[in-house]
C-alpha cells in the first residue's frame, strides 16, 4: 500500500528462490530419470544432460533379475501398505471415537497415555520386539509388519482434534434415539464424517509405511518377501552389481516412481491434508 | 488410461510368469519318477535319490556358482529366466538363494537358515552353501558343524580330489584336517596392466619387460615414479595392494580358541605403504576402496590407472564389464608378490535331503578335470586342476584371451599357483580385513592420524566380535 | 454441557472401541519394551553360528556403553540434526510468509507447493542411494561441476567430514522443508487479518509485521516444529547409513546413535542393543515430557498441528 516498488522487487526475489528450490527438488528426479535411460558404458563415460536409449533394456534387465526381485518387493509393498493403512485408520478413528464420545473411569488415563507414547520412537523396541515376533512365529512374514499398524498414537490424535471439531455429539444421542448399535453408530455415521481425516491419514501412513526401512530389514529374510526399501539398500550394498549403473538408476526410478504418480493425481487432497484442521479457528 | 493399461498388462505378465513357475513344479515332480528309472549313466544317482528330496538349495552371493553348474553339469535340464530355478532332468529343482556378500548380509541369511536347518521342512533345508577363503573357518569349524565332512558324503578327498591343488584342500579343512569343502577355482592372482599406457610410458607392452619392472616392491616403486611423471596412477587405490600383503601374514588375526585380534607385522607394512604411496600420488586419491562406483570408473578407458592385481576372476568378473574400449587393451604380468585372492568352497550342509545329488554336483563341477578345463575355457577361471592346468599353460592356442590381446593369461597363473602358501586362516578373517580397511582409510585420506584410526579399528571390531578381549598390534 | 449428551450405561462401549488398540500396543509394543530392558542386564550375543549367554552382568553393559563412543554418537546425531533443522526452519518460515502475503502475487502457487513436497515422500533409502551416486567422486554432480568450470578437480565430497555431513543435513533440509512450509502457512493463514489491517494502519512494514507480529502469533507451533524434528532428529538413521554404508564414515563422524543400536543389532548382541535402547527411551521419554506439557498447555491451534507433525515424523 505504501509503496509498490518493494513489494514488486520481493514478488522478484520470491519467485527466484523458489524456483531455486523446485530446481533442487526436480534436480536429483531428472538425472535419475535420464541415468535410468544410460547403458552402463554410457555412464562410465561421465554425465550427460540428455536421455539415452537404453530405458526399455535396464527396465527388461530389472524385469528378469530374480535375485532382486523388484515387481514381487512392489507387490509385498503394495500390500503392506494397503493393510497397514487401512487397518492403521480405522482402528485409530475406532479408538478416537471410544475416548471422544463416551465416559469411562479410566478414560482420562488412557488418553494420557497414548500422549505419552505419541513420541516414543519404534526402534527402542525393535530388538524385543524382533524376538517377539520370532517366538510367535511370525519372523519372516509380513504380519508384523501390518498389525502392530493398529496403534498408531499420532494418527490417533489427529483423528481425534478433528472428531473435537466435526462431530457434534447430538448425531450420536439421535443415532441411539432411533435404536442404532453403537458399532452400527461408529460405522455408518461416524465414519462418513470422518471421511477427509481418514483420507488424508491414509495416504500419509500409506506412504509412512511403503517408506519404511528399519522394522522390515529386521524382521524380512527371504527374498521373495522383501519390500522395496530393502531391496533398495541390499543394492547398495551389493558389489556385483555395480557392473550396471544403468539398472541401479533404473530400480530406483521404479521404486520412485509408484509414489510420484500417487502424489500427482493426489497432491490437492495432500496438499490441503497437511493443513486440515489448523486452518480453521 | 495408457497408465492403467501398462499396469495392467505388467500384472498380468506377473501372474503368468508366477503361474509357469508353478507349473514347472508339476511336471517336475510328474518327470521324476520316469527319469529316475531311465538313469544310468551316471554311476551312484540312480534308484536311491528318488526317496531324496526334489529342492536343493543352494546358498551363495553371486550368480557364479550357478553358472557354472548349469553350464557343466550334465544333469542340467534348463534354468529360468530370471536365474532363481534350475531344473534338473530327474526333476529336482536346484533353488538359487542369493545374498549379497557386503555388509555381512550373505552370511547373516545363511546363519539364519542353518540354525533353523533341524527345524526346516524338507525342502527348504540348505543343502549347499557357499563361502570365501575369508571366512570358509567359520563354516568348517569342525564344533559348529554346518559344513559335512566330504568323506560322509562319500567323496575321498586323497584319490577323488587327487588334482587339486593343497592349498585349496587345506584351506577347505577344519582344524583336525578333515576336508569339510571344495572349490572348482583356484585363485592366483596377477598383475593387469593397461597396454596402451605401458607403450606411452615404457615403450612397449611385452610382458616379459613389463613384468621386470614390477617384479618386486621395490623395482615397482621405481616404476612408479616413472608412471607419475606421465601423469598416471600405478594402482587406484590403497585397498588394491591389500591382499598382497594380507596374505602372507605370518599368524592367524585371532589363534584358534583364543579372542585375542593379532594384527601381524605385514598388515603394518600394508598401511605404511599406503600411506607413503597415496601421498606420494602413485595411487588415485579418490578412489576409496573397492566395489564402488569411483573403482568401478578407475577401470574404464577414461582412467588414469596403470594396473590392477586380480586373479582370473577379477579379469572376467570385474574388470571386463567395466572396459569401455575395444578388447586387447590389457595383458597380464606376473605380480610383485604371489597372492591368493578369494576362492569359493561348495559345503555340502549338514542336514541335507538331497546327498547324492549334492556329492554328484560337488564331484562334477570341482573333481571333473574335462569340466574344469571347460570352465577354465568359458570363464576364465583359473580351476583347481594341477595337471589341467599346466597343459593349459601351454596351450596358447585354446586358452588365448581375446580380451588380453591374444595372451595366454594361464602361462602367469599356472607358475604363482604352485608357490601360493595360504596364510593362516581364522574365523574372524573378514571382519578384521574388512574393518582395518575401513578404519586405516580415514588414516590415508588424512582425516584422522595413525593411533585414531587404531582405536576406530578396535571400537569396530568389538563391535563386530563383542567376544574381543584384547587387540595386539605389531611392532 | 458435554455431561447430558452421555449416559453411563454406555460406558462399556468405551473401552471395547479402545480395546484394540491397546491389546496391540501392549503385544507390539509394550512386551517388546520390557523384554529389551530385561536382556540390558545380561551379557547375550551371537558369535558366528555359536551363542553366548545369556549371562546376568547387572549395570555393565550401561557402564561400558558409557565409556564408549556414545556420547559423541549423540554429538554427531545432534550436528547432523542442526544443520537440516536451521536451513529448514528459516526457509520454511520464509516460504510461508511469502505464499501467504497476497501482495506478493506468487504465480503458479500449487505447483510450487507441490513441488517443495516432493521429497518428503520419497523413501529416505532410495533418496539417500540416489545421493551417494550423484555425489561420488566420479559422479554427475562432479562431472557437471568440472563441465562449467566451478571445480577444477572432483570434489571428494564424501570424503570429507564437512562434506558428508552437509550432504546429510542438506538431505534432511531437502526432505523436510515442504512439509514445514505448509503446516507454518497453515498457522499464519489462522491468524486473524484485523490484526493485519491495524498494523498496516500503523504503518508496520514486511520485515516489521513479520517479526513483531507473525512470528509471536505462531510461537506454539514453531515449538511443535522443533520438538517433533528433535525427535525425528533423534531417530535419524536411513540417510546416514545408506550413504555411508552403515560406517559412518569418515572416522565415525556421521554416525547417529541409531545406526550405533543398528550395529548391535546385526551382531546380535542382545545386552548391549538392550542398553542401549534403554538410554534412547529415557532420552526420548524426557522430551515426550516437553510434548505432554505442549499439548496440554494453552494454545488449541498449537495442539492440531502438533498431532499433524508428530504423524508426519512418527
Amino acid at each position: 500500500m505504501k509503496s509498490k516498488k518493494p513489494d514488486r522487487l520481493r514478488s522478484v526475489i520470491a519467485h527466484v528462490v523458489l524456483v531455486i528450490l523446485s530446481f533442487m527438488c526436480l534436480f536429483f528426479f531428472y538425472i535419475l530419470i535420464v541415468n535410468a535411460t544410460r547403458s552402463h558404458s554410457d555412464l562410465q563415460k561421465g554425465f550427460s544432460a540428455l536421455p539415452g536409449g537404453h530405458l526399455l533394456k535396464n527396465f527388461m534387465s530389472v524385469a528378469n533379475d530374480g535375485t532382486f526381485p523388484m515387481f514381487k518387493g512392489i507387490l509385498n509393498s503394495l500390500i503392506v501398505s494397503g493393510c497397514s493403512a487401512a487397518i492403521c485408520t480405522y482402528f485409530s478413528a475406532l479408538t478416537a471415537y471410544g475416548l471422544y464420545a463416551y465416559d469411562f473411569k479410566l478414560k482420562k488415563v488412557a488418553f494420557t497415555f497414548i500422549m505419552a507414547i505419541l513420541v516414543m520412537p519404534t526402534q527402542v523396541t525393535a530388538m524385543g520386539f524382533l524376538r517377539l515376533v520370532t517366538n510367535m512365529g511370525m519372523y519372516d512374514s509380513l504380519l508384523p509388519l501390518i498389525i502392530p499398524s493398529i496403534a498408531s498414537p499420532s494418527v490417533f490424535y489427529f483423528m481425534y482434534s478433528y472428531l473435537q471439531s466435526s462431530l457434534p455429539l447430538s448425531l450420536v444421542e439421535a443415532a441411539r434415539i432411533d435404536g442404532c448399535g453403537e458399532f452400527r453408530t461408529f460405522n455408518r455415521i461416524v465414519l462418513p464424517i470422518m471421511k477427509p481425516a481418514i483420507a488424508v491419514q491414509a495416504i500419509f501412513s500409506f506412504v509412512g509405511s511403503w517408506n519404511n526401512y528399519f522394522v522390515p530389514a529386521l524382521v524380512i529374510q527371504s527374498k521373495d518377501k522383501m519390500t522395496v526399501p530393502i531391496l533398495i539398500a541390499t543394492l547398495r550394498g551389493a558389489d556385483y552389481m555395480n557392473f550396471d549403473m544403468g539398472k541401479i538408476y533404473m530400480m530406483i526410478m521404479i521404486a520412485i516412481v509408484p509414489i510420484i504418480l500417487v502424489y500427482l493425481f493426489l497432491s490437492k487432497y495432500i496438499i490441503a491434508g497437511i493443513t486440515l484442521g489448523g486452518v480453521k479457528e | 488410461m495408457k497408465k492403467k493399461y501398462i499396469s495392467m498388462v505388467l500384472m498380468a505378465a506377473l501372474t503368468a510368469s508366477t503361474l509357469a513357475g508353478c507349473g514347472n513344479d508339476g511336471s517336475g515332480a510328474g518327470g521324476k519318477k520316469t527319469s529316475s528309472t531311465q538313469k544310468d549313466s551316471s554311476e551312484n544317482s540312480g534308484g536311491d535319490n528318488a526317496s531324496e528330496g526334489k529342492v536343493i538349495n543352494v546358498y551363495s552371493w553371486n550368480d557364479e556358482f550357478m553358472r557354472r553348474v548349469t553350464a557343466v553339469y550334465p544333469e542340467v535340464k534348463e534354468t529360468s529366466s530370471d536365474g532363481t530355478v534350475t531344473t534338473l532332468k530327474d526333476g529336482t529343482e536346484i533353488h538359487w538363494i542369493i545374498n549379497p556378500n557386503q555388509d555381512g548380509v550373505y552370511q547373516q541369511k545363511l546363519d539364519e537358515a542353518l540354525l533353523n536347518q533341524a527345524s526346516a521342512a524338507a525342502d527348504d533345508k540348505v543343502d549347499i552353501f557357499l563361502s570365501e577363503t575369508d571366512y570358509v573357518y567359520k563354516y568348517t569349524d569342525a564344533e559348529a558343524d554346518v559344513a559335512m565332512p566330504l568323506t560322509d558324503l562319500g567323496i575321498n578327498p586323497d584319490t577323488d580330489l587327487a588334482d587339486q591343488y593343497d592349498f585349496t584342500k587345506v584351506t577347505a579343512s577344519d582344524v583336525n584336517g578333515v576336508q569339510r569343502g571344495s572349490t572348482w577355482q583356484c585363485c592366483p592372482g596377477l598383475l593387469v596392466y593397461r597396454r596402451d599406457i605401458a607403450k606411452d610410458v615404457f615403450g612397449t607392452d611385452d610382458p616379459v619387460k613389463i613384468g621386470e619392472k614390477v617384479k618386486d616392491w621395490d623395482t615397482l616403486k621405481a616404476t612408479a615414479e616413472e608412471l607419475k611423471a606421465k601423469g598416471y596412477y600405478t594402482f587406484s587405490s590403497y585397498a588394491d595392494t591389500f591382499r598382497l600383503y594380507g596374505n602372507s601374514i605370518s599368524q592367524p588375526w585371532v589363534k584358534p580358541g583364543e579372542t585375542v585380534i593379532n594384527v601381524d607385522q605385514k598388515i603394518m607394512d600394508w598401511i605404511t605403504t599406503s600411506k607413503e604411496w597415496l601421498d606420494a600420488g602413485y595411487l588415485n586419491k579418490t578412489v576409496k576402496g573397492q566395489w564402488n562406483d569411483d573403482w568401478n570408473k578407475a577401470m574404464g578407458s577414461k582412467s588414469k590407472v596403470f594396473a590392477f592385481l586380480f586373479p582370473a576372476w577379477g579379469i572376467d568378473f570385474t574388470l571386463k564389464p567395466n572396459w569401455d574400449g575395444k578388447d586387447g587393451a590389457w595383458a597380464v604380468t606376473n605380480p610383485p608378490q604371489e597372492y591368493n585372492w578369494g576362492g569359493s568352497y561348495v559345503h555340502a550342509c549338514t542336514g541335507t535331503d538331497n546327498p547324492t545329488l549334492v556329492k554328484d554336483i560337488i564331484l562334477s563341477v570341482t573333481g571333473n578335470k574335462d569340466n574344469l578345463l571347460k570352465i577354465s575355457k568359458d570363464y576364465l577361471d583359473f580351476t583347481n586342476t594341477k595337471s589341467g592346468m599346466q597343459e593349459a599353460a601351454k596351450d596358447n592356442k585354446t586358452y588365448a584371451s581375446e580380451f588380453l590381446g591374444g595372451q595366454n593369461s594361464f602361462e602367469y597363473f599356472t607358475p604363482v599357483a604352485e608357490n601360493i602358501e595360504i596364510a593362516p586362516l581364522s574365523a574372524y578373517d573378514q571382519g578384521c580385513v574388512e574393518l582395518i580397511q575401513n578404519a586405516f582409510s580415514d588414516y590415508f585420506q588424512g582425516q584422522v592420524d595413525f593411533d585414531k584410526a587404531k582405536s576406530n579399528f578396535e571400537t569396530a571390531i568389538k563391535e563386530r566380535y563383542p567376544e574381543t578381549t584384547e587387540i595386539k598390534w605389531a611392532q | 454441557m458435554k455431561r447430558r449428551h452421555k449416559s453411563v450405561s454406555y460406558s462399556k462401549w468405551g473401552y471395547i472401541f479402545i480395546l484394540p488398540f491397546f491389546v496391540s500396543f501392549f503385544i507390539f509394543s509394550f512386551i517388546p519394551l520390557a523384554d529389551t530392558i530385561r536382556y540390558s542386564f545380561f551379557e547375550y550375543y551371537r558369535s558366528g553360528i555359536k551363542e553366548v549367554g545369556p549371562n546376568f552382568v547387572g549395570m555393565e553393559n550401561y557402564s561400558s556403553l558409557m565409556a564408549s563412543d556414545m556420547l559423541k554418537y549423540a554429538g554427531n546425531t545432534f550436528i547432523l540434526w542442526i544443520i537440516g533443522f536451521i536451513p529448514q526452519i528459516v526457509i520454511a518460515l520464509l516460504l510461508a510468509a511469502w505464499f501467504v502475503d497476497i501482495r506478493l502475487k506468487i504465480h503458479a502457487q500449487q505447483f510450487f507447493k507441490v513441488v517443495i513436497y516432493l521429497p518428503n515422500l520419497i523413501m529416505a533409502s532410495a533418496f539417500a542411494m540416489l545421493f551417494f551416486t550423484l555425489f561420488s567422486t566420479n559422479g554427475p554432480v562432479n562431472s557437471i561441476l568440472m563441465s562449467i568450470g566451478i571445480a577444477k578437480e572432483p570434489i571428494d565430497f564424501m570424503g570429507s567430514i564437512f562434506g558428508t555431513r552437509s550432504l546429510v543435513g542438506f538431505m534432511n533440509f531437502l526432505m523436510w522443508f515442504g512439509n514445514t512450509t505448509i503446516m507454518l502457512m497453515a498457522a499464519i493463514m489462522g491468524i486473524s487479518t484485523d490484526i493485519f489491517e491495524a498494523s498496516e494502519i500503523d504503518g508496520c512494514n514486511s520485515i516489521q509485521r513479520f517479526f513483531k507480529i507473525t512470528l509471536p502469533l505462531i510461537r506454539p507451533i514453531l515449538a511443535y516444529t522443533l520438538i517433533n524434528s528433535i525427535i525425528g532428529g533423534l531417530q535419524m538413521f536411513d540417510v546416514p547409513q545408506i550413504l555411508t554404508n552403515g560406517q559412518g564414515s569418515p572416522d565415525r563422524t556421521s554416525m547417529t546413535l541409531i545406526m550405533f543400536l543398528n550395529s548391535h543389532l546385526k551382531s546380535r548382541n542382545y545386552g548391549m542393543a538392550g542398553a542401549l535402547s534403554v538410554y534412547l527411551f529415557i532420552v526420548s521419554a524426557i522430551l515426550c515430557f516437553f510434548v505432554y506439557r505442549m499439548t496440554n498447555n494453552n494454545d488449541p491451534d498449537g495442539s492440531k498441528a502438533a498431532a499433524r507433525k508428530a504423524k508426519r515424523r512418527g
